[in-house]
């Protein structure tokens, strides 16, 4: 059960939501308000994975530093969702090989998967929300 | 059947708005159910009602409020989006509410479909 399930619909029902980060994490608002909607389903208990593909796969890569660019470095997020029972996370191997990273790269563990895994968990889904 | 709306864009510098309402107004001419729309990131800016597009063009925001009016379309304006953006309860057109993300997520959960529009 998640920590904070302190949100219910009263239905009692439970989805698999999958939650599809397609973009670098801070020259648009997408990454950091798409979190704030995975922590919030994660509170409804429901079965939360998420997706980092394109250049969403910049969102989880070590050594950010904000300063420069005076946003705000929200980094720390994608470490504590662990904390709110967010563990499957994947990203995609193709996004990954195009930019030259590996999971050594990353500050959380992922499941690498190829584009056939990949659509396979997405038809698996109820809910895709891409963000 | 049930959908759920997502817009996840500003009106006219995006078409994320335009084809969500006719999407929403197909649907509900045809008989399906559309009971919520909710306004996320710049989408927000939909319910503005300090918005005054030229007569000639399609009021974005405005045609919302009518649809909902006419069909009972929950507008929920999420509380945190808004904020950043200056949408405050005092600029919302009619029939738009501002309330949590909470209400996104219960239409994943409650209806058939959720459909974003967005990039």
């Amino acid at each position: 059960m998640s920590e904070m399930d302190d949100m219910d619909d009263g239905s009692g029902i439970i989805k698999k939501f999958m939650f599809l980060n397609r973009k670098a994490p801070h020259g648009t608002v997408y990454a950091l308000e798409g979190l704030e909607v995975v922590l919030i389903t994660a509170a409804f208990d429901q079965d939360v994975s998420m997706v980092f593909t394109d250049d969403g796969v910049y969102q989880l890569i070590k050594g950010v530093d904000t300063k420069g660019i005076e946003v705000k470095d929200f980094s720390r997020t994608y470490r504590a969702l662990e904390g709110y029972d967010i563990e499957k996370l994947y990203v995609d191997q193709k996004s990954m090989d195009a930019r030259g990273l590996t999971e050594e790269d990353l500050i959380v563990d992922v499941t690498v998967l190829s584009v056939d895994e990949m659509a396979n968990l997405m038809a698996e889904q109820d809910v895709v929300i891409s963000f | 059947m049930q959908f759920g709306i997502l817009i996840n864009e500003g009106p006219y510098s995006h078409q994320a708005s335009d084809s969500a309402y006719l999407f929403a107004r197909t649907a509900l001419e045809k008989g399906y159910k559309v009971p919520r729309v909710f306004f996320y990131h710049d989408g927000v800016y939909n319910a503005s009602r300090l918005a005054t597009p030229p007569v000639d063009d399609r009021n974005v925001g405005a045609r919302w409020s009518k649809l909902a009016a006419d069909y009972g379309v929950d507008l929920v304006v999420c509380v945190a989006a808004a904020q950043r953006r200056g949408i405050t309860d005092g600029v919302l057109g009619d029939n738009y509410r501002i309330s949590g993300l909470g209400q996104l997520v219960e239409m994943g959960i409650q209806y058939d479909r959720l459909v974003t529009f967005g990039d």
